[in-house]
C-alpha cells in the first residue's frame, strides 16, 4: 500500500505520549518512558509531554520521595501541593523542591506561617498523624503516610468546621521478578463543628502488575463512609485510627475473598476447568457429535 | 518494534485496543508487523444467511470483507475473494461443528469459529477462535461478573501429511473480568498470554482430532496458568503491601 499516513502533529503526538505516561502501571514510568521515546523519536514533544504527564502521575500514585537533610520522605499529594513543584511535609514542615520527570526531591526549605496550620488546626492534625505512623507502621511493611488540612487551616478555635485528610501509601517494586504494585487510601475527615461530629470518607486504589511472559494486571477501587464524635485532639485521633484500622482490616479479607472466589466461581463464568462430564472432550467421537447437534436443534438449545 | 512491544506488555490490558492505535499511529511504517504481533479482543458479525454470528479475524479477512464459516460467504460481498479448496472447506465445516460442542462443554456458550487454509508444500493453517462474554447481561450463568470476557486464539501450522505429522500450535488468551459490589467495591483483573506447543501426531487419529486435543491441553494449561500463577502473583503482591489482619496479629507479641 502506497498511501501516505497523514503526519501526526505536534499536539497529537504529544497528547498521546501523555496518555502513555499517566497510564503506567506503578514503579514503571521509567520504564515506558524510555521504550516511549524509542517510539515516539520526537524529544521536544517528549520532554513537553513528561513535563505534564509526570506531574499527573506522580501525584495520583501518592509517589514518597526522600528529601536531602534527613528529613525523612515526603509524599507527593495534591494535598500537599503548594506550587507546581512544591510539597509540603506536614510532618517535618519542610517544603520538598521536585523534579517531576526525574521523580526525585531537589531541595527543601522551611514551610512559612502562611503555608501551616494554625495551632488549634496543628493540636488535631499532629494527633492524629501521630497515631496514624503507629497503624502503618504495624500494617504495612513498607508504607508511608501523611495528614494535611485542606479546609479551614486558619481556624483558632472550636466554632468552625474543618477538614483534614489522610494518606496512606505503599509500592512495591520488584522489576526482576516482573512484578509491582501499589496501595493507596485516601481518608477525607470532615470535622463538623455545629453537630460535633466527624465524617470520614475513605478511597481506596489498589493495582498489581505481573509480566513474566504474559501482562495481567489487578486493578481495584473501593469507597466508605462512617462517622465519629468530634471530641479533644487525642481521643478524635484514637476513634479515627480505630475507624480506619477497621475499615482497612474489612477491605483486605474482602480483597482476599475475590481472590478465592475466583479460583472456585468466578473464573467458571468465563471457562469451566472440565465440562459438566468432568471429563476430557471426546474428541473421537464424532457420531455422538452429530446426534448431540440435531438434539439441541431440536430442543432449540442452539442459537 | 521492540519498544512498542515493551508498551504493550505494560500499559493496562483492558486498555489494548488503545494502546495498539495509539502506537500505529506513531509508527504507521511498522503497521504490518504490529497488527501480526499484536492481539485484540476478537470482534464478531452476524451471519445473515445462518443467523448465527461468526468472528472476525486476520485469517478470513479480504479487504474489508470477512468470510463466514457457517456461510462460506464473505460480508460484505466480494469479487475475487480467496476460498478455502473443498476439501479443506469439507474438514473446516467438520471442524466448526464438532469446536461449537466442545465449546458448549467448556465455555457453557459463546461464539466460535474455524477457519483454514492451504499454505505452501502441502501444509495447511487451521485457527480456532472463541469469544465468551460472562458477564451477568451477557452468558454468565451464574452472574457474578459486571463485566467479563475470554477471547482465545489458537493457530494451528499442519505440517506436511505423514505417518506422523508435526502440529505447531500458538496460542493466545486475552481475558478481562470485573466484580463491583457496594461492600467491597470494584475488584478487575485482565490480561493477557500467550504460548507455543508443538507435537507430532499420527495422522491415523484424523486432523481434528489431534488439533482438539492440543488445543484443549493448551486450553487448561493457559487457564490454570493465569489462575494460579498470574493472578496469584497479583494477590501475592497485595498480601505483600498490606499482609492480612491475622499475619499482622500474630506479628505484635514481638513488638
Amino acid at each position: 500500500m502506497a498511501e501516505e499516513e497523514p503526519e501526526l502533529s505536534d499536539e497529537q503526538k504529544k497528547g498521546i505520549a501523555k496518555w502513555f505516561l499517566i497510564n503506567a502501571p506503578a514503579g514503571e514510568i521509567q520504564y515506558v518512558a524510555k521504550d516511549l521515546k524509542s517510539v515516539l523519536k520526537d524529544d521536544a514533544v517528549y520532554n513537553e509531554a513528561a513535563a505534564e504527564a509526570f506531574h499527573i502521575y506522580n501525584k495520583s500514585h501518592l509517589i514518597s520521595l526522600k528529601m536531602p537533610g534527613g528529613y525523612g520522605d515526603v509524599l507527593v499529594t495534591s494535598y500537599g501541593e503548594l506550587h507546581d513543584n512544591e510539597y509540603l511535609d506536614p510532618k517535618t514542615t519542610q517544603v520538598a523542591i521536585v523534579d517531576h520527570v526525574k521523580q526525585v526531591c531537589k531541595g527543601v526549605r522551611s514551610a512559612t506561617d502562611e503555608e501551616l496550620p494554625s495551632p488549634y488546626i496543628e493540636e488535631y492534625r499532629y494527633a492524629l498523624e501521630a497515631e496514624l505512623l503507629k497503624y502503618v507502621a504495624e500494617a504495612y511493611p513498607k508504607g508511608s503516610c501523611s495528614v494535611y488540612c485542606t479546609n479551614g487551616k486558619d481556624v483558632e478555635g472550636p466554632g468552625s468546621d474543618f477538614e483534614l485528610v489522610a494518606v496512606i501509601s505503599s509500592t512495591r517494586n520488584s522489576p526482576n521478578n516482573f512484578c509491582n504494585g501499589s496501595w493507596r487510601t485516601i481518608w477525607k475527615i470532615e470535622f463538623k463543628d455545629d453537630i460535633q461530629i466527624l465524617e470520614l470518607k475513605g478511597k481506596w486504589k489498589v493495582g498489581a502488575h505481573y509480566f513474566e511472559e504474559g501482562n495481567v494486571q489487578l486493578d481495584a477501587k473501593r469507597e466508605c463512609r462512617d462517622s465519629a464524635m468530634f471530641q479533644g485532639p487525642d481521643e478524635t485521633a484514637t476513634a479515627i485510627v480505630h475507624l480506619i484500622r477497621h475499615h482497612e482490616n474489612e477491605y483486605m479479607a474482602s480483597l482476599e475473598g475475590s481472590y478465592l472466589d475466583l479460583s472456585d466461581n468466578t473464573f467458571k463464568e468465563l471457562r469451566r476447568k472440565l465440562p459438566v462430564t468432568r471429563t476430557l472432550f471426546p474428541w473421537h467421537n464424532t457420531l455422538l457429535f452429530s446426534f448431540k447437534r440435531e438434539i439441541d436443534e431440536e430442543l432449540g438449545i442452539r442459537k | 518494534m521492540e519498544a512498542a512491544m515493551g508498551l504493550m506488555r505494560r500499559m493496562p490490558p483492558r486498555h489494548s485496543e488503545t494502546t495498539l492505535s495509539a502506537l500505529l499511529s506513531l509508527l504507521p511504517r511498522h503497521s504490518s508487523d504490529l497488527l501480526s504481533q499484536v492481539d485484540l479482543p476478537l470482534q464478531v458479525l452476524p451471519d445473515v444467511d445462518s443467523g448465527k454470528k461468526f468472528i472476525l479475524c486476520e485469517y478470513n479477512r479480504d479487504a474489508d470483507s470477512y468470510r463466514s464459516p457457517w456461510s462460506n460467504k464473505y460480508h460484505p460481498p466480494l469479487e475475487d475473494a480467496p476460498y478455502p479448496s473443498s476439501k479443506l472447506r469439507q474438514l473446516e465445516i467438520e471442524a466448526n461443528d464438532i469446536f461449537t460442542v466442545y465449546c458448549d462443554q467448556y465455555y457453557e456458550g459463546g461464539i466460535s469459529s474455524v477457519y483454514m487454509w492451504e499454505d505452501d508444500h502441502e501444509c495447511f493453517v487451521a485457527c480456532f477462535l472463541v469469544k465468551k462474554d460472562g458477564s451477568k447481561t451477557g452468558q454468565g450463568r451464574r452472574g457474578y461478573l459486571e463485566e467479563g470476557t475470554w477471547d482465545a486464539i489458537h493457530v494451528i501450522e499442519v505440517g506436511p501429511e505423514e505417518e506422523m505429522t508435526r502440529y505447531c500450535l500458538t496460542s493466545t488468551v486475552m481475558l478481562s473480568l470485573t466484580t463491583d459490589d457496594v461492600s467491597s467495591g470494584t475488584f478487575s483483573l485482565s490480561g493477557s498470554i500467550r504460548r507455543q506447543m508443538n507435537m507430532n501426531l499420527p495422522v491415523a487419529d484424523g486432523h481434528l482430532s489431534n488439533m482438539g486435543k492440543m488445543i484443549e491441553e493448551m486450553e487448561g494449561k493457559l487457564r490454570n496458568s493465569l489462575d494460579q500463577v498470574y493472578f496469584g502473583k497479583t494477590r501475592e503482591m497485595v498480601c505483600t503491601l498490606r499482609p492480612p489482619n491475622e499475619v499482622v496479629q500474630m506479628r505484635l507479641p514481638s513488638s
